[in-house]
């Protein structure tokens, strides 16, 4: 491997979508490392398992994923910047971590290369799982790449966000996605925006451990510098207390949930093509959103106003972005690689606005860009 | 009124403990605090974990570093932790149920990889906290809220499953005798490498009103003292008396190298 030992591999690649979360995640200082093998996440774990000893960073390879998700949540707690990578069923057992990381808000990067139920090709049928996945109230962060690019540099965000909010935040990869090849250009260490986790500036004995800032997200001391802290998944007081109690509960919940939904603009982002004057709107995220944007253009050369909005974060739903979108449409078409799941949500946000429709495949593959223009051209009669 | 030296090892405000009148895990939590007194232990760099039950809720107790909460995924937390910094303590508080049942496979496979940490296995027989129920651990023919006929399963030995697995530490104590458990403790908190102490705790709110058909603490205790032998008497007995009993012991303490991940750049070769 060139620049062996080095953190930032810096240069232009052409390297594989996993090998591309993994660049990512050590640019953005990611020092620990957990997982179990499942395809088609593999590639992930491999690469993690010789880069981590090289910048001094640990691995490991858990019995499960539960051991995995676990042992991430313990790392991140004393001071770790910890990520896992797993593949859709695998994704099933590490809600409960995600559940007790989300309550006790521990930030962590955990990576769904999505894949069929039992076979690994491609789909898209994991973006429920993403949102309601895990039990108890929660607001998770979701990233879905579409390029190899993307993985890299969505893995960044990923870290910075979860660190900045303490929560944790999930990169929703595809087998399409995560064992493709292509270019990938890897930016100088000083280009790269790092955000780490604000510790407490004022000593244990006056630290009230679940106060939160205006941005609703406490500070959070690593373990060992003597805050001592119980860091606990039951309900919990601002002392950090065990506490069954109504209002501490409400309390609790509503700061968990409201830190990730009252930072909207600095967490939810979305890509814009060909809207200015589009009356048949594609909303996409991941993959999927490659033949939307090559079926918008084929259908401007043929004279229908078509245009694509990218789901850059999948979840929280990009609501004012798919409304603003809708207010403006004629039909707005959720194009999805499983039997419509996220268009639930289009049309939840649409209500009122537009008309909407579904473009679906559930076969294992990526839509064509003629597919795709076809539901266009249908839509436009 | 004159306090407790060892109090200060607890958080303030912190009693009275949720525990029963009578229940063993909070004479584990008076046997680690003297244990750790003995050994000085720095509770600024201690992390005492606890996953669900009642033996999960000693650690909450402790005015040190605590995570809490999930049920059997103790091992995995102190793995993280471990890994990321091996200057913490870890010590962790776990029931049967979060140590031989859920937690079974963690345990196994920390062992195995000789984690440097201190596990204390509270076996109280059974599911307290939700009630009663059978545990891995349960003996034989035990009536239970779940096993209303008797237990129709043999039960787990935790402390054989853990020097098999690959343990470098372990013993087994009980409140019936509990200058042998602080002792225990105290030296698996010396020990480098996977130390576990399992105690055989008296659980009178729920094992003892099912399976000994009293909720009195000091009979519960009384028929543990009775249920149990040292390894040296243990030896002579059949191998069909042996499992009606519990072997109280030191059973082993050897010296392995510790877990540091699973891809590690070693002198010996590798990147």
């Amino acid at each position: 491997m060139k620049n062996k030992n080095k953190r930032i591999m810096t240069g232009t690649h052409f390297m594989l979508g996993n090998f591309a979360i993994v660049e990512g995640a050590l640019a953005a200082g990611c020092d620990f490392f957990a997982g179990y093998p499942i395809t088609p996440a593999n590639e992930i774990s491999e690469r993690m398992a010789e880069r981590m000893p090289q910048v001094g960073g640990s691995f490991l390879q858990g019995e499960d994923e539960l051991c995995s998700v676990f042992a991430l949540t313990g790392a991140a707690l004393a001071g770790a910047k910890a990520m896992t990578a797993t593949a859709s069923a695998g994704y099933n057992y590490m809600q409960e971590g995600i559940g007790y990381a989300v309550a006790s808000e521990i930030p962590l990067v955990i990576v769904d290369v999505q894949r069929c139920r039992g076979e690994n090709f491609a789909t898209q049928s994991d973006v429920m799982q993403m949102r309601w996945g895990a039990s108890g109230d929660h607001e998770l962060i979701v990233l879905a790449p579409a390029s190899v690019q993307e993985s890299f540099d969505y893995t960044i965000r990923a870290f910075n966000l979860s660190e900045k909010y303490r929560t944790p935040v999930v990169i929703l990869s595809e087998t399409t996605i995560a064992l493709m090849r292509e270019k990938l250009v890897i930016p100088e260490p000083e280009e790269i925006q790092i955000v780490n986790r604000r510790k407490p500036e004022i000593p244990p004995e006056k630290f009230v451990p679940f106060r939160a800032d205006r941005n609703g997200v406490p500070p959070l001391p690593d373990l060992g510098d003597g805050y001592r802290i119980i860091h606990s998944l039951n309900p919990h007081d601002e002392y950090g207390g065990i506490a069954w109690d109504p209002d501490v509960f409400e309390n609790l919940y509503d700061r968990i949930t409201g830190k990730v939904l009252t930072n909207y603009n600095d967490i939810v982002q979305t890509e814009r093509y060909y809207l200015d004057d589009a009356k048949i709107i594609l909303v996409a995220y991941g993959s999927e959103t490659r033949p939307c944007l090559s079926a918008a253009r084929l259908a401007r050369e043929n004279g229908i106003k078509a245009g694509v909005l990218k789901l850059v974060t999948v979840w929280p739903v990009a609501e004012r972005e798919i409304r603003q979108a809708a207010e403006q449409a004629e039909i707005v078409l959720t194009v999805e690689m499983n039997v419509g799941k996220f268009a639930r949500e289009v049309e939840r946000v649409c209500c009122g606005y537009a008309r909407t429709g579904r473009v679906t495949k559930n076969r294992g593959l990526v839509h064509t860009t003629n597919e795709i223009y076809k539901a266009i051209e249908e839509a436009s009669n | 009124m004159k306090q407790n030296p060892l109090r200060r090892y607890l958080r303030k405000d912190c009693l009275p403990h949720f525990f029963c009148p009578g229940c063993g895990a909070a004479q584990v939590l008076n046997y680690f605090v003297r244990a750790a007194d003995q050994v000085q232990l720095d509770f600024d760099k201690l992390v005492a974990i606890g996953g669900v039950g009642c033996a999960a809720r000693i650690p909450v107790y402790l005015d040190a570093e605590v995570l809490h909460g999930v049920h059997g995924r103790t091992l995995p937390w102190a793995t993280g932790i471990k890994l990321h910094n091996p200057d913490l303590k870890v010590v962790i508080f776990a029931g049967d149920g979060d140590a031989a049942a859920i937690g079974g496979n963690h345990l196994i496979q920390s062992a195995r990889r000789n984690l440097d940490v201190t596990m204390i296995v509270v076996n109280n027989l059974n599911f307290g906290m939700t009630g009663g129920q059978a545990a891995p651990t349960t003996p034989q023919h035990m009536k239970t809220t779940t096993t209303p006929y008797g237990n129709a399963e043999k039960p787990f030995d935790i402390c054989q499953l853990a020097i098999t697995a690959g343990a470098t530490f372990v013993s087994r104590w009980s409140p019936a005798k509990p200058l042998r458990a602080i002792k225990a403790i105290k030296n698996a908190l010396q020990h480098v490498g996977f130390s576990l102490v399992e105690i055989i705790c008296q659980c009178p709110t729920n094992f003892g009103r099912k399976a000994l058909s009293t909720g009195d603490p000091v009979k519960n205790l009384d028929w543990i003292k009775e249920s149990s032998v040292t390894v040296k008497k243990a030896a002579e007995l059949s191998t069909e008396e042996k499992a009606k009993r519990f072997v109280l012991g030191d059973f082993l303490q050897i010296t392995e190298p510790v877990f540091t991940g699973s891809s590690v750049i070693t002198s010996q070769g590798g990147a």
